[in-house]
């Protein structure tokens, strides 16, 4: 084992695992949201995420053929980009609850699930339809902005570009208005009443039904903002490209205590971490034994075990009471 | 001010309320009786929208309640405390009384109410952050009515607020009721304490399975050997 190695590129994979883990806990949070008050899953949440970084590579495209990419300065693009894809992922969210789910609120838990899955699949062939039709094509490629890729050599094993410092602080930024909106406001607080009581809720003149469309729209423009951050990180995109991230940010979810907000964010870290440390220690560690495809296979593994020992996750479960 | 009238209330097959009539009038204090089962819960979440009677009228001031959502009936000034006091055990004792306030927009009138229900019950404001759901049941009992009182209501719909609560609570609870109503909050009072609610109140309507079968001033039902015999334990 090459222990300086091992210790080298620690910081490097741990920013890495952090950008990835910020990614999760703001997908996460859609997830957690809307089960803390409709004890639902919405599985269709995955899709959501990928809606906004389509939205988002859709404007970048027009940008770059309009000429106003270099035009424009890159803060304000990028401010640009997030805002709509929060704005398309958080609409397209309420509507998918008042098409598909609220028709089925009162029906046997299974039902709104299956619609859920429905909707999920219906997304990714709707937008491979349209990019079909508009783009040709349904795998898109972000366009670089050059000054989001200049990267700060640290030391002589570390870098970090401007765009993963940009990732995280628009998600940290994310994360705490979050909190503070759930917190610290009234509408906050009304959200909090009726994930814990409906009919109790609608005694205190909260309109339940506002209140469940308001928690759609935040987790959808948190999974929007999620997307555009995804592909500006990584670049490329495609209609089921949401999958597998939004199946790992609902494991964060649970990972944390679903319908525990704070828990998503430390959920989706913790997960993130896990994943980044196995895919750079696991072949170190193994003398090759194992390689980086088996991260999945290690953070599963951990979080099995985490599980098992907390089964209502990190910070528990916020089960509803009922009189 | 509120007029109920042949009311029918079914849950599925089930018929709750099989025709209940009454009316309360501005300033009364107004008791509902009955035994376990006999529809007082049910008319209460009828009055305030949370079930849709089959039939019936429900009118304050003359306006029909019926169809109208529980939230916008919460704006016509009606403050409903549930059974079992359902306050939001996640929030603080604050939050909970916030939330009471919740449709109203005026801070400054807002923060006067806070100061007067704290008036009546000292102990909230000694816990104004601690999670309700680490209160005593006297305290969350407490904590239910002085939330609906920061609606400002012009008639408390009360909901068993005795329940579970050791006699000198029980006490004070009434003792607070009544100077809720002096300062100007119409009440309809449910309760299972017969003798407590009918020395508060100035009359009083009696539900079996669903049907009124006796209504007086609470004097002459205190008088009635029937009450007298069903509910003051005689
Ligand atoms: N959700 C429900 N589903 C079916 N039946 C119900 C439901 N709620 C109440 N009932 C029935 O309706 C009738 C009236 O119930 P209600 O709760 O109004 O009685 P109550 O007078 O408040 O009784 P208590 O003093 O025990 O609180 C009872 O027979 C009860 O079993
Ligand atoms: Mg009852």
């Amino acid at each position: 084992m090459d222990l300086p190695l091992l210790v080298g590129i620690f910081p490097q994979v741990f920013l890495d695992g952090l950008i990835l883990g910020f990614m999760y806990a703001l997908i996460a949070l859609g997830y957690t949201m809307v089960y803390g008050v409709l004890e639902f899953i919405n599985f269709a949440h995955s899709e959501i995420f990928i809606v906004g970084a389509f939205v988002g590579v859709e404007i970048l495209l027009g940008m770059r053929a309009a000429g106003w990419l270099e035009a424009l300065p890159w803060p304000l693009v990028l401010l640009l980009i997030l805002v709509a894809g929060m704005a398309g992922a958080g609409l397209l969210a309420v509507s998918v609850e008042r098409i598909a789910y609220r028709p089925l609120r009162g029906a046997p838990r299974l039902i709104p699930l299956i619609s859920a899955i429905g909707v999920s699949f219906f997304l990714q062939d709707l937008i491979r339809l349209v990019e079909s039709i508009w783009r040709n094509a349904f795998n898109l490629v972000y366009p670089t902005m050059d000054a989001l890729n200049h990267r700060f050599e640290l030391t002589e094993t570390i870098d970090v570009s401007v765009k993963s410092l940009v990732v995280i602080a628009a998600a940290l930024a994310m994360l705490w208005a979050l909190h503070a909106l759930v917190n610290r406001t009234k509408i906050g607080t009304a959200i909090r009443a009726v994930a814990e009581d409906q009919a109790a809720a609608s005694l205190m003149g909260i309109d339940v039904n506002r209140i469940i469309s308001l928690t759609f729209l935040i987790g959808g423009a948190m999974g929007g903002a999620a997307g555009v951050l995804f592909g500006v990180q990584y670049g490329l995109i495609n209609p089921y490209s949401g999958f597998i991230p939004g199946l790992k940010a609902f494991t964060a979810a649970v990972l944390g205590g679903i319908g525990n907000i704070p828990g998503a964010m430390i959920g989706g870290v913790v997960l993130g971490l896990l994943e980044a440390f196995a895919a750079s220690y696991l072949s170190l560690l193994t003398g090759g034994a194992f390689g980086a495809e088996y991260k999945d296979i290690f953070a599963f593994s951990v979080l099995i075990l985490i599980l098992i020992f907390r089964p209502k996750g990190l910070l528990g479960e916020i089960v509803r009471e009922r009189a | 001010m509120l007029s109920v009238d042949a009311l029918e209330v079914a849950y599925g097959g089930i018929r709750a309320l099989k025709g209940v009539a009454l009316e309360v009038g501005r300033g009364e204090i107004v008791a509902l009786l009955g035994n376990n089962g006999a529809g007082k819960t049910t008319t209460l979440k009828t009055i305030s929208g949370l079930l849709r009677p089959r039939r019936g009228a429900i009118a304050l001031e003359g306006e029909s309640l019926v169809g109208v959502p529980p939230h916008r009936i919460v704006l016509k000034g009606i403050a409903h405390v549930p059974e079992g006091r359902r306050i939001f055990n996640r929030l603080s004792v604050r939050e909970n009384l916030m939330m009471g306030a919740y449709p109203r927009h005026d801070a400054a009138a807002i923060a006067g109410d806070l100061d007067r229900v704290l008036v009546l019950f000292p102990r909230l404001g000694e816990r104004i952050a601690q999670v309700a759901g680490t209160l005593s049941g006297g305290e969350q009992q407490m904590l239910a009515i002085a939330r609906a009182l920061m609606l400002g209501p012009r008639l408390l719909l009360l909901d068993e607020p005795s329940m579970g609560l050791a006699p000198v609570l029980v006490e004070q609870i009434f003792e607070t009721i009544v100077d809720i109503n002096r300062q100007g909050t119409t009440i309809l009072l449910v309760e299972q304490n017969a003798a407590m609610a009918l020395a508060i109140a100035h009359r009083g309507y009696v539900l079996e399975t669903g049907s009124v079968v006796l209504t007086d001033t609470a004097a002459g039902l205190s008088d009635n050997a029937d009450v007298r015999r069903a509910y003051l334990g005689e």
